[in-house]
């Protein structure tokens, strides 16, 4: 994984919606690849085919962070929601709350998502909403969100992630490679299984 | 056992720890990882450009359910893409060795209504998919979620999943369900005070006397939809309905092993004084027959309720999706398809209680309805019953196993517009077929609503003539 830019400096784009669930952003029609690109065709692709939809409007051409109303995420633990976001171009989501599945598997990929209190969101999304063209600073090492004074209306809002998160998305670092650090714990812990436990080989009838 | 008082969740966790640091996340054991087409493809790509295997194949089983045709299962898939993602699945099961049920084969079926049928799933397990409806397992007193590709492919790898410590949650039903109130009834109830996020950082625990009554099955249902309430798992404590169920299945434990699991097994209740984060109660006498009406699961009421006025942005869009009317009667909304199957409401008592209903009564003109067995060893037990003939008498589509229309995936859709009263879990905006419209049920409502072509419950049949005797 590539370690995440601090700060990292783009354009944001606001999805006034809640609850916009991984069916939303990835249809299932969309899921069958067995790659993990090519993705980007099927980002929200029932919303697209409305007129009007704001990802489509261009002056938001060219966003790289998604602004959500709460409960973004939610439902299928499809990851493919992540690499369709990444595959079009998006490096963070703010929302005022995340999905558990959605939130770690963009941690898997080095997505960004950003939980910010709903007022705070909301203040972002009318500022974008004026100036889209504003850039957003997303400043990971310090837990920030901001917009410069000299770029519109100014904008501050700190951000909680937890310190293993944030240190593994900063170093991009690997979590098979990190875990195997503990092979030896791992063989000694498969030592202690209680022998009732079930194996699916072999098949039993 | 002395110490801290603690709960199911807590227990099963502790018991997992392969490794515990301060500032970082726990690694925990997997005892079993459940495998499909659509989420692993990228896992095990992953291990070979690493050169790693699969350190456990044999805690580790496949199915193909998310892209199988419920019709012809005997032939090729004929979405060319469906088709390369199943095979996909079979060359990396072949290669990593790794036990897989294909179309056709008898073991094959919906990767959470395989598990528990033969006994794979079992109490104080930890037990991992790439899926969401992982939850499912749960029911049996294991702590069962769902994963991404990401973390599938690390369980592939190493066994284990590093996991922040999750919140613990009662949700405790106190009461007894009134007659004709089932457990899908009782969770979208349960969704629709918590809200689809309410549940989430929580493990939510499921307690009290109603959720003590029901069967296995019920207790599936439950707690497979703990998800749609943001919950990434739901459990259940073991208790006798547990045992008899697992007793004498496949890969279930015998003789002495059973006696020493069985001892293990009645140590995992929650601790009498254990402490949970929240709680919230239910009183089940208060509970009816329960039908969603917009466009996430926690938009539910009772089937005698109208369609609320909306109170937000998002429950106005719901309704225009949804092309509803708020004041109208839920009872009077009219359907094109009605779904029984999914790992929701797929197994066997599931297709007993529509059976039931749908027993000397016909379907509706107009209505299509299809029956979906959650596996292939449901769909045998439920022809040994003779289920399939009453199906088919009433007008009903019997099929194969699998996903179907739960999700848009396969052949199995809702074409634009269409609207349908389903046994699933998810009513998102497209979920069944870009602009289909779906209303979660549970399998006597969506029998009842197979009747009348209306949203309905199995009493509203009583006062129609020509019905035949139950």
């Amino acid at each position: 994984m590539e370690a995440f830019p601090s700060p990292y400096t783009g354009t944001a784009v606001p999805l006034r919606r809640s609850n916009v669930d991984t069916d939303q952003i990835i249809p299932a029609s969309y899921l069958k690849r067995v790659s993990r690109t090519g993705f980007a065709d099927g980002l929200f692709a029932a919303w697209r085919a409305e007129p009007g939809f704001v990802l489509d409007d261009p002056a938001y051409r060219g966003a790289t962070i998604l602004l959500a109303g709460p409960d973004f995420g939610t439902g299928s633990s499809r990851e493919h929601a992540v690499w369709a976001l990444q595959d079009a171009g998006f490096r963070v989501v703010i929302s005022a709350r995340f999905a558990d599945i959605f939130r770690g598997n963009a941690y898997k990929g080095g997505l960004l998502p950003v939980q910010l209190d709903n007022a705070a969101v909301q203040q972002l999304m009318s500022l974008v909403e004026t100036s889209p063209a504003t850039p957003v600073t997303v400043d990971l090492a310090e837990r920030a969100v901001r917009v410069e004074p000299t770029d519109g209306a100014a904008f501050s809002a700190s951000f909680d992630i937890d310190d293993y998160a944030q240190w593994r998305l900063l170093e991009g670092l690997d979590d098979i490679e990190l875990t195997l650090t503990a092979a030896a714990d791992i063989a000694a812990f498969e030592a202690t299984r209680p022998p009732f436990l079930p194996a699916a080989l072999p098949i039993r009838g | 056992m002395s110490g801290t008082p603690r709960t199911l969740a807590e227990k099963v966790w502790d018991a997992h720890l392969v490794r515990q640091a301060t500032g970082e996340p726990d690694l925990l054991y997997i005892d079993l990882h459940l495998v499909h087409e659509v989420t692993s493809p990228q896992a095990f790509d992953g291990l070979r450009l690493a050169g790693r295997t699969v350190r456990r194949p044999d805690l580790t089983i496949a199915t193909e359910d998310h892209n199988v045709p419920t019709l012809n299962i005997d032939r090729p898939i004929a979405d060319p893409v469906s088709r390369l993602q199943v095979e996909t699945l079979r060359r990396n099961c072949a290669e990593f060795g790794v036990r897989l049920h294909s179309m056709g084969d008898a073991g094959q079926g919906i990767v959470h209504v395989i598990g528990p049928q033969l006994g794979l799933t079992q109490p104080g397990m930890t037990v991992v998919c790439g899926d969401s409806h992982t939850s499912t397992h749960g029911a049996f007193g294991a702590l069962a979620f769902g994963i991404g590709t990401s973390q599938v492919e690390h369980v592939l790898a190493t066994q284990t999943l590093p996991m922040d410590r999750p919140q613990t949650m009662a949700v405790t039903v106190d009461g007894r369900l009134p007659l004709g109130v089932t457990a899908k009834d009782l969770i979208l109830a349960v969704i629709a005070q918590i809200g689809t996020g309410g549940g989430q950082g929580y493990v939510l625990e499921y307690r009290g006397e109603a959720i003590r009554a029901l069967s296995m099955e019920g207790r599936m249902t439950v707690c497979n939809m703990s998800i749609e309430a943001g919950a990434r798992a739901g459990m259940i404590a073991p208790d006798q309905t547990t045992f008899d169920y697992l007793s004498g299945r496949p890969h279930a434990p015998t003789g002495a092993e059973w006696e020493a699991a069985l001892s293990y097994w009645r140590t995992l209740a929650t601790d009498d004084g254990a402490r949970f984060d929240r709680e919230v109660r239910i009183d089940a006498s208060t509970l009816s027959p329960f039908v969603t009406w917009g466009t996430n699961p926690g938009q539910g009421v009772p089937l005698s309720a109208t369609v609320p006025e909306p109170t937000s942005h998002d429950d106005a869009r719901a309704l225009e999706y949804m092309a509803l009317q708020p004041g109208t009667a839920l009872r009077d909304v009219a359907v094109d398809t009605v779904f029984i199957g999914s790992c929701t409401n797929g197994r066997i008592e599931d297709l007993r209680a529509a059976a039931d209903v749908l027993r000397g009564r016909q379907v509706a003109d107009g209505v299509r309805v299809l029956v979906v067995p959650g596996s292939v060893g449901v769909k045998t037990q439920a022809e040994k019953e003779g289920l399939d003939a009453v199906f088919a008498a009433a007008g009903a589509q019997w099929r194969g196993a699998g996903c179907s229309m739960c999700l848009g995936m396969n052949p199995d859709t809702l074409a634009p517009g269409e609207r349908s009263a389903s046994t699933s879990n998810r009513n998102f905006e497209g979920r069944q077929g870009k602009g289909g419209r779906t209303h979660l049920v549970s399998p006597a409502v969506a029998a009842a609503t197979a009747v009348t072509g209306r949203l309905s419950a199995p009493a509203d049949l009583r006062s129609e003539p020509a019905n035949g005797a139950r």
